[in-house]
C-alpha cells in the first residue's frame, strides 16, 4: 500500500523562465503566485494562507537579501509571516520540506512555499562567481574551481571508472531540449542534435555548453494543505507521499566517492520507504540535470538504474516521453531553464501539472506517480520528494 | 632585562612552535607560506584531518597534532577550466585537478607546469607551493600540483 498523503498540493503556479529584461525577481514570484491564486479559486490567498516559506540561492543577483517579507508583501498576503531557506540549487525543495514539516507539525493548515531567482542581468563571469560561493571556499573556491569544474570531475570521474561517453551525456540535453520545444514556459523552446552538443564551447573540460543548464529569470510557488482540508479547496488534488533529505561535505574531494552521490542515495531511501514506493512504480520524474553527467548520476542515484548504466539508461530511451521512466519531460534545467531559488518548486509544478493531465503535448499517459530529485552544490544537499494523483 | 625576556619568547623550538600553532584553516595556509604541507592528526583515532577542524568529524576529539605530510599524491580526476570567476578568467584555460595523497587525505587545486592534453587520471602529482601573497581576501599563499 502507498504511503498516506502527508500535504496536498492544492495549487502550484509558474513564471515564464528565461532572460526577461526589466522584470525583477519579486515581480516575477507575483506572477508565478497570480497563477496559482486563480488555479485555486475557493482560495480566500489573504486569509487562508498562513505561512510563506521561500527559497532563494543568492542575494548577490539582485543585491537584496531578506526577500521573504518581500515576497509576502508583493503577493498581498503581508501580514502573512514569511521565511526564507537556502540550501544552494535546492533552496526551494527546501521550501517545501519545511512547508510539509510546517503543516504536520500541526501548526498550520495551509503553507504557501516557493523560490525565486533573477540571475540574468549579471555577466557570465559574475554569474560564475555568486554559484561557485555554494562550493567550499577555503579549498575549491580559492583554487579557481566552478561549478561547471566540480561537475566536470565527476564527468571525468564517471568516463573513467564506467566509460560513460560525451555522446551519453549529450543525449540527455538532446532529450531534455526536446521537451523543451513541448513547453510554453520553457527557456529554450529550441531542439538541439548530439552533434551540436559536442561540437559546442567547451566550459569545463568535457563538459561543453550545451551539457550545462541556463542561467534564468523565474520563479515557481505551490500551495500545500492538511491532506483532511484539501477537498475544500480542489477536485484535483496531489498529494506528497513521501519526502527525503540528505546532506554531504562541502568539498567534492572530502567525499568518499566522485562518481555517486551520498545525499541522493540518502534522500531516495527516505522517500521510497516513506512513500512505499520502488523506482519502478514511478511514472515520470524531473531530476536536477543542473549539468548533463548530473542527470546520469542521478538516474543511478535514485536506482532507475545499476551504477555506472545511467549512460546506457538514457542510450535505450528509457527516460523518454513514451519510455518507463520519463525524466524531465518539462525540459528540465538545462532547457526549461535553471533560476536557482525557483527550481525545486518548479520540478513540483512539472508533476503536479503531469499528474493532473495539464500537460499537454507532452503529457505522460496514465501518470499516477510522480518524483523530483533537486540537488544543491555538487551533491551537499539533495531533496527527493514522491507524489501521487489525488 | 627586557631584551631578554623577547629572547625567550622568540627562542623556542620547532616542536614547541607547532605545539602552539593553533588548528585552524587559517593557520594550514601559513604553514603552505612555509612551504610545509601539514595536517592535524587526531589523537585519539588517528585520523588526517586536511584542512585541521577544532572538532574531530569521526570521534569528537578535540586533541590533535600537526604532522608533515608528504607532498605526493595520485590523480583522481581532473577537468580544464574555460569560464571562470573575475579573478580566475585571466589564468584561463586552466586544469584542476582532486589528488589522493600519499598519506591519505585529499586534496583539489590547479595543476601548473604540464600541457592540459599530457593529464591523465592516475598520474602522480607533486604539491608545490606558490608563497606569494595574493591582493585579494584572504590573502593566502597557494599550493598547486605539479608533474614530479
Amino acid at each position: 500500500m502507498l504511503g498516506k498523503p502527508l500535504v496536498s498540493i492544492i495549487s502550484a503556479g509558474l513564471s515564464r523562465f528565461g532572460k526577461i529584461k526589466g522584470i525583477s525577481g519579486r515581480e516575477l514570484f507575483v506572477e508565478a503566485a497570480k497563477e496559482a491564486f486563480e488555479r485555486c479559486t475557493a482560495l480566500d490567498p489573504k486569509k487562508d494562507i498562513q505561512a510563506l516559506i521561500i527559497g532563494q540561492m543568492s542575494e548577490s543577483f539582485e543585491h537584496q537579501g531578506h526577500i521573504a517579507p518581500i515576497i509576502s508583501d508583493w503577493t498581498g498576503l503581508l501580514p502573512t509571516p514569511a521565511v526564507r531557506t537556502e540550501v544552494a540549487c535546492a533552496s526551494s525543495a527546501a521550501a517545501l520540506r519545511l512547508g510539509i514539516l510546517a503543516i504536520l507539525s500541526g501548526f498550520y493548515d495551509i503553507v504557501m512555499v516557493g523560490g525565486v531567482e533573477k540571475m540574468t542581468e549579471r555577466t557570465t563571469a559574475e554569474a560564475t562567481e555568486y554559484l561557485a560561493m555554494a562550493a567550499d571556499f577555503p579549498f575549491e573556491q580559492w583554487n579557481g574551481v566552478t561549478f561547471p569544474g566540480l561537475f566536470a570531475l565527476m564527468a571525468t570521474a564517471h568516463m573513467h571508472k564506467y566509460r560513460t561517453t560525451e555522446e551519453q551525456m549529450a543525449m540527455v540535453a538532446v532529450k531534455n531540449h526536446h521537451n523543451a520545444t513541448m513547453n510554453p514556459k520553457a527557456h529554450m523552446q529550441k531542439e538541439v542534435t548530439v552533434d551540436q552538443v559536442l561540437g559546442s564551447k567547451m566550459i569545463a573540460q568535457p563538459l561543453k555548453l550545451y551539457d550545462c543548464s541556463l542561467i534564468s529569470d523565474g520563479a515557481a510557488c505551490a500551495i500545500l494543505a492538511r491532506p483532511e482540508i484539501a477537498s475544500k479547496y480542489t477536485g484535483n488534488p496531489v498529494h506528497i507521499i513521501g519526502s527525503g533529505h540528505g546532506s554531504d561535505t562541502a568539498g567534492l574531494y572530502e567525499r568518499e566517492s566522485l562518481t555517486s552521490m551520498r545525499a541522493i542515495k540518502l534522500a531516495t531511501k527516505e522517500a521510497y520507504r516513506m512513500a512505499n514506493v520502488k523506482p519502478e512504480d514511478i511514472n515520470v520524474a524531473e531530476v536536477h540535470d543542473c549539468f548533463t553527467i548530473a542527470e546520469i548520476i542521478a538516474y543511478e542515484d535514485l536506482d532507475f538504474c545499476a551504477p555506472g548504466k545511467g549512460g546506457k539508461l538514457m542510450k535505450d530511451g528509457t527516460t523518454m516521453i513514451g519510455g518507463e521512466i520519463p525524466a524531465n519531460t518539462s525540459g528540465g534545467l538545462k532547457a526549461k531553464g535553471h533560476p536557482i531559488g525557483a527550481t525545486g518548486i518548479a520540478q513540483l509544478y512539472e508533476v503536479f501539472l503531469q499528474l493532473t493531465g495539464q500537460a499537454e503535448k507532452r503529457q505522460v499517459e496514465n501518470c499516477e506517480i510522480g518524483l523530483t530529485q533537486n540537488l544543491g552544490g555538487s551533491g551537499s544537499s539533495c531533496f527527493v520528494h514522491i507524489y501521487r494523483r489525488g | 632585562m627586557e631584551v631578554g625576556l623577547l629572547a625567550l619568547f622568540t627562542y623556542t623550538g620547532e616542536d614547541e612552535m607547532l605545539e602552539d600553532a593553533p588548528f585552524t584553516i587559517e593557520q594550514f595556509y601559513k604553514f603552505i607560506g612555509e612551504k610545509k604541507l601539514m595536517a592535524a592528526k587526531c589523537n585519539k583515532c588517528d585520523t588526517l584531518l586536511v584542512p585541521p577542524r577544532p572538532l574531530c568529524m569521526r570521534c569528537f576529539s578535540t586533541d590533535f597534532s600537526w604532522v608533515e605530510l608528504k607532498n605526493r599524491g595520485k590523480l583522481l580526476t581532473y577537468t580544464v577550466i574555460y569560464i571562470a570567476p573575475p579573478q580566475f578568467q585571466s589564468d584561463t584555460p586552466y586544469a584542476y585537478g582532486i589528488i589522493e595523497l600519499e598519506d591519505g587525505p585529499r586534496l583539489p587545486g590547479m595543476i601548473r607546469n604540464m600541457k592540459p592534453e599530457e593529464i591523465r587520471v592516475g598520474m602522480e602529482l607533486v604539491v608545490d607551493f606558490d608563497v606569494a601573497t595574493p591582493q585579494n581576501w584572504p590573502q593566502w599563499p597557494r599550493y598547486f600540483f605539479r608533474p614530479s
